[in-house]
């Protein structure tokens, strides 16, 4: 009995871990632009291999195993919104996504106004070494 | 079980080659990038559903590898897009 139960468990979450992977993928292939692809493809990185990670854990509990799956779903957990966010970021910065379909777009003020300080503060700082040009000036973010 | 497995493995399939297919004509760098932190996950995933089903441990190192990999890789080359765009 207990055989059977642990391996309904097993093929349940492993089911639902396989649902999300192809979710994922699905909207990798039909989403518009890279903010919705990214809103996509960041699902399974964590609930799908939490599935995956806790189904290991349970099918053959010992201590060794259930560090290991601590420390891979603490791991994915700290670097996966990391990852996302660096992404997003890179995608607003450089135009990859598509302003027609965003509902409300808050980071256009604070990066307008970033980007005026920072033309401000290099136009200074020309004027303080009589036209000295340097790059250096541009490159706050 | 084996209906399980059987549906499992479609649906991994189906993300899979739907993240190569992102890959190979993703229009931006960006989408390419996203595509290859979802495969990794997807094998990530498979490894780990192999370990559950046959009951053994041995490739949980490789899981762990592989996160780490992929997350570097993602970070990385979204920082080195960042500042080339910017200038």
């Amino acid at each position: 009995m207990s055989a059977e139960w642990s391996e309904a468990f097993t093929a349940t979450f492993i089911v639902i871990a396989a649902f999300l992977c192809g979710a994922a993928g699905i909207g990798l292939l039909r989403f518009p632009d890279v903010l919705s692809r990214l809103h996509a493809a960041t699902k399974p990185q964590i609930l799908g291999l939490g599935l995956i990670v806790v189904d290991v854990a349970v099918s053959n509990i010992s201590l060794a195993t259930i560090a290991f799956a601590i420390a891979i779903l603490f791991f994915q957990g700290l670097t996966a919104p990391i990852s996302a966010h660096m992404v997003g970021r890179a995608a607003y910065r450089g135009d990859h996504l598509r302003r027609d379909l965003l509902v409300t777009d808050e980071l256009a003020d604070a990066v307008s106004r970033a980007d005026e300080r920072s033309s401000r503060r290099s136009d200074r700082r020309d004027d303080d070494r009589l036209g000295g040009g340097d790059d250096g000036a541009h490159e706050t973010d | 079980m084996q209906i399980a497995l059987v549906v499992a493995g479609v649906m991994f399939g189906i993300g899979a080659l739907a993240a190569v297919y992102r890959i190979v004509t993703g229009p931006s760098l960006l989408d390419r990038v996203i595509a290859s932190d979802v495969l990794v996950v997807t094998i990530m995933c498979v490894i780990g559903a192999e370990m559950a089903v046959n009951h053994h441990t041995d490739t949980l190192p490789v899981m762990l590898v592989l996160g780490m990999f992929g997350i570097i890789g993602s970070v990385s080359i979204a920082r080195f897009m960042a500042k080339q765009d910017s200038t």
